[in-house]
């Protein structure tokens, strides 16, 4: 050292602190991290569960309802269906024998196709298998401008032609394929005490699920084999987009003008969408559990935060010493705990990013990660460290360096 | 304005140059009532190298307090390098300390897992040096109390000596005129502690005013000048 003692004047307006560059706040605020990793990375955990658990919530929700809204677009929005009511006495009213083809006389209407229930027929794999063994197939004549109609697609084989639909040829749908255990088209079954061939087998149709558990068979074949009275049990219609609500209006007086109540009109995309709003609902609930866990998280942080500043007491004396302000070791210790929480954040949300994906990926899904789920997890879980973090960084701050120095 | 010479008590009348730590009836009552300091009066000039010798309890260390401006006296005037600290601000103690100031204690304090290069760099932190010219500082520090082969180590690596050692050296990295050490050989073996004090004698003797609080007469006996405490009263070293 060079300096040689002499008078050395310092004006009391020249003895103001120096502000820590941010660099230095950071380096500061993260020697606590650096020197007990474990400790960190066991607080830092807690965070990273809860900012998982929301991401995750959030993004599986978002990829769902994309996926959901996919199949919408689809399936399309603008089907509608009519089905019997109950007349006054409270007994089912069947629709006319003509109810499709008035529907289709509606203008806006494109098509309408119908199908007609047999309750009592039933279907078995074969002849051996005993009666009560029927696997809840029901059988249903069908239109054969159904598929157009509904949007059906085959999975395998053809739907009935012209020919078919007059002879024991059936459709199937796609749970009833797999109850029965047929995969190809060409297969016998047992249906309505006779054989009927395979011709196709569906896929699953999301707008007409009753469809699904179904096996289908031509209109005159319906009549001719198992005594058919004619009469539609449900319709299906397709109208143009922007009519749909005219044309809903008008349905049920179409159908039986006599008794229009006695006709039930529904649209099976509203039960689709109510369907998932309720799972969206069920969503805001797993968030709300997340949040939870994220708030207990919070408060490991601060028990962290509350035990560093009693162990580094000894610390804290020293950095007076050297010329810490009161501002200075607050600063240091809320930077600890905003550090300590967004490294948990930051981890978490990665976490929950690619546990979403996982998900949705295995589900066929697109993979929809909101960005502002991200931003708003480690926003969170930053502003939860500045509050976990701020008790104890104020407790740091008051100490009295002649305490803090003279402690273990 | 005739600086003194260095490790050498200036003998004549007080000088005209103001003195770098001044204490004037200073006395001192902690909560609670207990009196620590009675009426204690000395001033310490520019250059000195002097021990504040006294049995545990006798008041020392709250001399230590009061001159290291970590804790502000109930009563008389306590100036250090010019400054009444009774007249100062929280902030402006801190930065007193920052430019003034040394610390170094018996337990070291310095920070685990942290190299005694970046220890002794953390001496200038709060002077606001950016962390490069902090560093450089260091090393050349370092170098000076005999570590060059050390900049790196961290220090459950070395010796109870140069734990102080380092620690001295952070206290001086700053170049404060006054260095403030308390029971600087405390934890120290015979050999370590008498190398510690050739330190300070060196550095003392390239100017800087070196206050030693100790309770060891022995460490007392070897330094140029003494004020003894007991009972929180000075009994010896005053007036000189």
């Amino acid at each position: 050292m060079s300096r040689r003692p002499g008078p050395r004047h310092l004006t009391a307006a020249r003895l103001a602190p120096r502000r820590l560059s941010l660099a230095d706040t950071l380096r500061v605020g993260s020697v606590g991290l650096r020197t007990r990793p474990a400790r960190v990375l066991l607080s830092a955990l807690g965070i990273a569960i809860g900012i998982a658990a929301m991401v995750a919530v959030v993004a599986v929700s978002a990829s769902s309802q994309a996926a959901f809204n996919a199949q919408l677009a689809s399936v399309g929005t603008n089907m509608l269906t009519v089905t019997p009511g109950r007349d006054f006495t409270g007994e089912p009213a069947p629709l006319p024998r003509n109810a499709a083809e008035m529907v289709r006389h509606i203008a806006p209407v494109e098509n309408a196709a119908a199908t007609g229930s047999l309750k009592d027929a039933k279907v078995y794999r074969n002849d051996h298998i005993p009666k009560a063994a029927s696997r809840g197939i029901g059988v249903l004549a069908a239109g054969l401008g159904l598929p157009r109609t509904v949007g059906l697609h085959m999975a395998a084989g053809a739907w009935l032609n012209g020919a078919q639909g007059r002879y024991p040829a059936v459709v199937l749908g796609t749970t009833a394929a797999e109850n029965l255990g047929i995969t190809t088209p060409g297969a016998q079954i047992w249906l309505g005490e006779r054989w009927f061939t395979v011709t196709g087998i569906l896929k699953k149709a999301p707008l007409a699920p009753e469809l699904d558990s179904a096996a289908l068979i031509g209109w005159d074949a319906a009549k001719t084999y198992l005594g058919f009275d004619g009469r539609p049990t449900m319709i299906y219609t397709r109208t143009a987009d922007s009519k749909v609500d005219q044309v809903r209006g008008v349905l049920a007086a179409t159908v039986n003008p006599e008794a229009p109540n006695e006709v039930t009109v529904s649209r099976p995309s509203d039960a689709l969408t109510a369907k998932q709003a309720a799972n969206q609902a069920f969503t805001s609930l797993l968030v709300g559990i997340g949040a939870i866990a994220l708030l207990v998280g919070g408060v490991g942080v601060a028990n962290t935060m509350v035990i560093a500043v009693l162990e580094r007491r000894g610390e804290i004396g020293l950095r007076r010493a050297l010329g810490a302000t009161r501002g200075q070791i607050r600063t240091q210790f809320l930077t600890e705990s905003v550090m300590l929480s967004a490294l948990g954040g930051i981890g978490g949300a990665a976490l929950g990013a690619g546990a979403s994906a996982g998900y949705a990926l295995s589900q066929n899904w697109q993979v929809v990660v909101p960005p502002w789920a991200l931003g708003v997890g480690v926003g969170a879980t930053m502003a939860i460290g500045a509050l976990a973090g701020l008790w104890p960084a104020v407790r740091a701050a008051r100490l009295a360096p002649r305490a803090a120095l003279s402690g273990p | 304005m005739t600086p003194a010479p260095a490790g050498a008590a200036p003998t004549g009348p007080a000088p005209t140059e103001p003195a770098l730590v001044e204490l004037e009836d200073v006395d001192h009552v902690y909560p609670g009532g207990v009196r620590v300091l009675h009426q204690v009066s000395f001033r310490v000039d520019r250059g000195e190298l002097l021990a504040v010798v006294g049995p545990s309890g006798s008041g020392k260390s709250t001399l230590l307090n009061l001159i290291g401006t970590l804790d502000v006296a109930t009563s008389g005037t306590v100036r250090i390098d010019g400054h009444d600290i009774a007249g100062l601000t929280e902030n402006r103690l801190s930065a007193l300390r920052a430019r003034s100031i040394g610390f170094v204690f018996q337990q070291f304090f310095l920070a685990d897992g942290v190299s005694a290069l970046d220890n002794v760099a953390d001496g200038l932190l709060y002077l606001g040096i950016p962390r490069k010219e902090r560093r450089a500082r260091a090393a050349r520090v370092l170098r000076r109390v005999g570590l060059g082969h050390r900049l790196d180590h961290r220090p459950h690596e070395l010796s109870g000596g140069e734990k102080q050692r380092v620690a001295i050296a952070r206290a001086v990295v700053g170049d404060p005129p006054l260095l403030l050490a308390d029971e600087p050989t405390g934890a120290l073996d015979t050999t370590s502690g008498a190398s510690v004090v050739e330190l300070l004698r060196e550095l003392n003797a390239a100017g800087t005013t070196v206050l030693v609080i100790t309770h060891d007469q022995e460490l007392a006996a070897a330094l140029p000048r003494r004020i003894r405490v007991r009972d929180g009263r000075i009994t010896e070293g005053v007036p000189r």
